[in-house]
């Protein structure tokens, strides 16, 4: 699948007829409002907040954090920021309720400290790895927008930034720069190797409410349905390693791999994996 | 651009940063309209501790308010007094400044905002 970001920027590639393609296609509104969706259950707001949404576009994501309603702790005020005039001008037609501007995340987030209780960003970081001309960097764009996040979030603040990175270098990269900016990161797959994955950085400031959590994207998703946790700091006391070769336990794992080839196995008994008497 | 936006933006340019009259951006030949908005005032109360008050009081006799207080209002005033929360509401979510400039006090940028889009590009060399 051809991926935008490699041809052009975004503010050249979303053009008036790309920005309506994107807006009025029912696919693509679909796919941003359930991952919008997911990015708020991440964030887990319990009161009406402040958002920042950082590649807002034509206000999809921003529509869904308006909805919210005031029994799921909505609606959401939020400020949106994009750096393509077209998709700004779908959302100025589809009269979204938040505010717009018209910047370049990687030139950094220009609020004042502490503003934001959260952060939202929808298919948007992976065209910071894009740099246009040669004075700019992609690991410097990173950078100055990672920074500039984390100081314009408040304490114990969050962000979900969903996004497509190209290749394991580039999530890599992504995940680098938000954990140098000072952020608690970490990152969240769903659909895991299938072709629809999707990956959600989660990214904490400081301790606050999250330090009885755990202070990190594990804690986040503690008690959420369908989530598998791989911790890499978590030594792993189980798996393949334990089974000795040769041992009862190794043996009847071979058997049951065998079995679900739809090989012919001899049933397991007592005598499995015993050792023979010595013959003479 | 809402009024309680223009509280928490502050200039772009990179040598702004340090610079400690960045901010607030003063508005020029701002054009406001008032839109109508629920009140919400679970949001404002939440809001309050990070409302810049004299930032605010600022902008306010800048788009040409009548002067606010001298001192921010508690949490306690909102949820007693529904005028203050009106007027409050009123000022921060429901003025929009739909045409004119931002200007900020240490470098001079002018900021356009056109249809409510304030446009934040800069050259990379300001960045």
């Amino acid at each position: 699948m051809s991926r935008p970001e490699d041809t052009l920027s975004a503010d050249i590639h979303y053009n008036d007829t790309e920005a309506r393609k994107y807006t009025t296609s029912s696919r693509i509104q679909n796919i941003q409002a359930s991952m919008a969706e997911r990015a708020l259950e991440l964030l887990d707001l319990k009161s009406p907040s402040l958002i920042l949404d950082v590649g807002c576009g034509s206000g999809l994501s921003g529509e869904i954090l308006s909805a919210v309603p005031p029994d799921e702790g909505g609606p959401h005020i939020w400020i949106g920021m994009d750096i393509a005039p077209s998709m700004l001008d779908v959302a100025l037609q589809r009269d979204v309720e938040g505010d717009l501007m018209l910047a370049d995340i990687g030139q950094g987030v220009p609020f004042r400290a502490g503003t934001f209780d959260a952060a939202i960003s929808i298919s948007a970081i992976q065209w910071l790895c894009n740099a246009e001309s040669s004075d700019i960097s992609p690991m410097g764009r990173l950078s100055r927008f990672f920074d500039g996040l984390y100081a314009s979030l408040k304490r114990g603040g969050r962000a979900v930034c969903q996004f497509y990175p190209k290749n394991d270098e580039q999530k890599k990269m992504i995940t680098g720069a938000a954990v140098k900016a000072g952020f608690g990161a970490g990152l969240l797959e769903d659909d895991p190797e299938t072709k629809n994955v999707k990956y959600y950085l989660v990214l904490t400031v400081g301790g606050g409410s999250l330090e009885e959590k755990g202070g990190d994207i594990t804690g986040v998703v503690k008690g959420m349905d369908d989530v598998d946790i791989l911790d890499s700091r978590i030594q792993k006391k189980s798996g393949k390693g334990e089974l000795k070769k040769g041992s009862k336990a190794w043996i009847i794992h071979k058997k049951e791999q065998m079995e679900r080839k739809g090989k012919v196995v001899k049933a397991t008994s007592k005598y499995t994996g015993r050792k023979r008497r010595i013959a003479f | 651009m809402k009024v309680l936006s223009l509280n928490f933006l502050t200039c772009a340019v990179k040598t702004c940063k340090t610079q400690s009259d960045s901010y607030p951006l003063h508005p020029k030949d701002a054009e406001l309209v008032q839109d109508d908005i629920e009140l919400n005032e679970a949001f404002l109360i939440n809001l309050l501790p990070r409302i810049d008050w004299k930032a605010l009081s600022t902008t306010a006799t800048e788009l040409g308010f009548p002067a606010l207080p001298s001192t921010p209002p508690t949490p306690e005033d909102l949820r007693a007094d529904a005028k203050t929360l009106r007027d409050l509401h009123n000022l921060l979510l429901e003025t929009q400044m739909v045409e004119g400039k931002l200007v900020c006090a240490s470098c001079g940028h002018e900021y356009a905002v056109r249809e409510g889009i304030a446009n934040f590009l800069l050259p990379s060399h300001l960045v």
